[in-house]
């Protein structure tokens, strides 16, 4: 079904879509949308789900875990501090091998107070055993969330998902969005170990040194096996549906001398950008990162890679670019643009391309072209 | 129930705990399962009892155990309860929690699990420090006592968790003691039955945190009811009936000092805080009393 919706309110839609038994909500701008329009579902009987309106993330998240593990599918969704927040307890999900899927609308870290969109909330998530996805219009939004809950609680996976979308930028801009009727793409959720009281067993008990190795290995297992899990996932999605998805999205990638990576709304800006430097005889492309976990192996073989992130890690870099130069050989640029929701057009994106300066790191506003 | 042979002789912690000699933790759980059955599940917190419990791959307790973070306890066997009500089971959420999970680390994600009406019972086994970590001072630590982290005695008084509880007009709370496993057995047995969320706070007493010798638990739990240190209640819709030991207690206290001197804990504790704590024990005595008299 055909109609114009938010970021937001396409997540909420697919989420009705799968019919989670138990979410468990707190409110965070720019992200209090979905959990409204969840509420909205859940007291009009459209969605059937118990609603636990918790008084924190950390709850949250700790709900969603003590409802995952007797075996019912479950959904919440945060942003930034609230994500931050939570941060235990997303470990604890991976860890205890739970398909819980979050939608997280991407904003920035105070001090200040700014709600804008920015990566670094959900890149310090990046070690905790989550697969991450980063989506860059509202149909993609609403479609890799009904891909999230198939990939998460896939028995090669059992692992939590998280779907990325920039703050403002997705999440409040209006775009169409055509709806599907899911049918039997998201099976009946199946948790192997789901709690059984005739079965008595403890979770998460002592693990000595001569364990834990073989817990955490496993994690790292599944998440090798959960490239295939994609891959089967987003053909079977086309196939169905008719949109396509990749780890990546590219654009004119194969015969262009320079790339421009990024991720989210940048990486669709981008490749405006492209089309007028190919306008300037400038052999560009652009290849937008949509899954960070499992991180994909990216062909730049041969290329200058022009990497923006939107985030950064102090004393280090930008963490893509940081990713992509433990990848490749190829020469690395890297640009820090959009912090908290600092405005990048295709413009700037195409500046970074005719100033780029191979090698180096680029602050967009603070730095100089040279 | 007024026999203890009429208590179920399933046993649900199993032998071979890796409890410490004269724990009243395990003691108290014992008889906690053995009201609730096997159609439970235990949410437990750091805490003792998540050590309590053995090494994976082996588990000394007889119903599922779900183990997750200090402060997350509450709010995990509120998603938990939600799962198996939706899904039509009425298996009992049990949050087994010490005092530092349940006074301090926990307090948010109970008050919030409370407010929202969660169906659960949530019990604290009181041993009034971090025992599991080493014996440091906790909300629930008396007044005077020493611990790791108040080497020269606690100079802050005692939490009233229960008053706070309380303050959140749950369907029933209860203290409880394992001394008194009956009347223990009892309360959980009664809790199970309300639907919503229902707290007992049971005092543990701990042989090497509260240094005293480890023959002594169940007499210690008893010496803190008859000196009204520890007072035995139930609050059923609001409504607060005092437990007849303590009854008894309140009639004829022993002194204070008879609980207080067999604890290494207590050692060296001057008369003026002796004196404090006497008068925060006639005041809440009298507090109770006036509430259970009250219209």
């Amino acid at each position: 079904m055909k109609k114009i919706a938010t970021g937001n309110k396409a997540v909420a839609e697919a989420v009705k879509q799968v019919q989670p038994g138990v979410i468990a909500a707190y409110p965070i701008t720019p992200q209090t949308e979905i959990v409204e329009q969840i509420a909205e579902f859940v007291s009009g009987g459209e969605l059937k789900s118990r609603y636990i309106p918790v008084e924190s993330e950390h709850s949250a998240m700790a709900a969603c875990i003590g409802a995952s593990i007797t075996g019912t599918r479950t959904f919440t969704a945060t942003s930034s501090h609230g994500l931050l927040y939570m941060h235990e307890m997303t470990n604890w999900a991976a860890g205890a091998r739970l398909p819980v899927v979050m939608a997280n609308v991407n904003r920035s870290l105070g001090p200040g107070w700014n709600i804008w969109a920015e990566h670094t909330d959900s890149l310090q998530e990046r070690d905790t055993g989550w697969l991450q996805v980063y989506v860059s219009t509202v149909q993609e939004a609403y479609d890799a969330t009904l891909m999230a809950f198939r990939i998460a609680e896939h028995n090669d996976v059992l692992l939590p998902v998280m779907i990325n979308l920039d703050g403002f930028l997705l999440s409040h801009i209006m775009q169409p969005l055509d709806t599907v009727d899911p049918g039997d793409f998201i099976p009946p959720m199946n948790l192997p170990y789901a709690i059984d009281t005739k079965n008595p067993a403890g979770y998460g008990c002592l693990t000595g040194p001569d364990q834990q190795f073989k817990v955490r290995w496993d994690i790292e297992r599944s998440m090798r096996d959960s490239v295939k899990v994609i891959e089967k996932t987003q053909e079977e999605f086309a196939k169905r549906f008719g949109r396509k998805y990749d780890f990546t999205e590219d654009y004119l990638c194969g015969d262009a001398d320079v790339i421009i990576v990024a991720m989210g709304t940048l990486g669709k800006e981008a490749e405006v950008a492209v089309d007028l430097l190919r306008k300037e005889g400038v052999k560009a492309g652009s290849m937008r990162l949509r899954w960070l976990r499992p991180f994909p192996k990216l062909n730049l073989k041969g290329k200058q890679v022009i990497v923006i992130d939107r985030d950064y890690s102090f004393g280090r870099g930008g963490i893509l670019a940081t990713e992509i130069t433990a990848q490749t050989k190829e020469q690395v640029a890297s640009i820090i643009a959009g912090i908290g929701g600092q405005e990048v057009t295709y413009e700037d994106i195409a500046d970074f391309v005719r100033h780029r300066c191979m090698g180096t790191e680029f602050w967009f506003g603070v730095d100089k072209y040279v | 129930m007024d026999t203890i042979a009429e208590i179920p002789k399933e046993e649900y912690v199993l032998k071979c705990t890796s409890a410490c000699a004269g724990c009243s933790d395990s003691l108290a759980l014992r008889y906690v399962l053995k009201a609730a059955g096997p159609d439970t599940v235990l949410v437990v917190p750091a805490c003792c009892t998540s050590v309590i419990q053995g090494i994976w791959p082996n588990t000394a307790f007889n119903v599922p155990v779900y183990n997750i973070a200090f402060g997350a306890a509450a709010a995990c066997a509120s998603g938990m309860s939600n799962a198996f009500r939706a899904a039509g089971k009425k298996t009992n959420v049990i949050v087994y929690a010490g005092d530092g999970g349940t006074l301090d680390i926990g307090i948010q994600a109970m008050s919030g699990a409370f407010e929202r009406g969660t169906d659960f019972l949530y019990i604290c086994y009181d041993n009034e420090a971090y025992g599991n970590t080493g014996m440091q001072r906790s909300g629930a630590t008396p007044l005077g006592a020493k611990t790791t982290t108040t080497p020269a005695g606690k100079t802050d008084a005692k939490k009233d968790i229960d008053a706070i509880i309380a303050a959140h007009d749950p369907p029933y709370q209860a203290t409880a003691a394992a001394a008194y496993p009956q009347d223990l057995f009892k309360k959980v047995q009664k809790a199970l039955t309300f639907r919503g969320p229902t707290f007992i706070h049971i005092l543990a007493p701990c042989p090497p945190g509260w240094r005293y010798s480890t023959e002594k638990t169940v007499e210690m739990g008893k010496l803190a009811v008859k000196s009204g240190m520890w007072v035995l209640y139930e609050r059923e819709y609001g409504r607060l009936t005092i437990g007849a030991q303590s009854k008894a207690a309140m009639k004829k206290p022993i002194p204070l000092e008879e609980y207080l001197a067999p604890q290494g804990r207590f050692k060296g504790i001057d008369a003026k805080t002796v004196d404090i704590i006497k008068q925060r024990i006639a005041r809440n005595l009298a507090k109770l009393s006036a509430e259970e008299a009250a219209p």
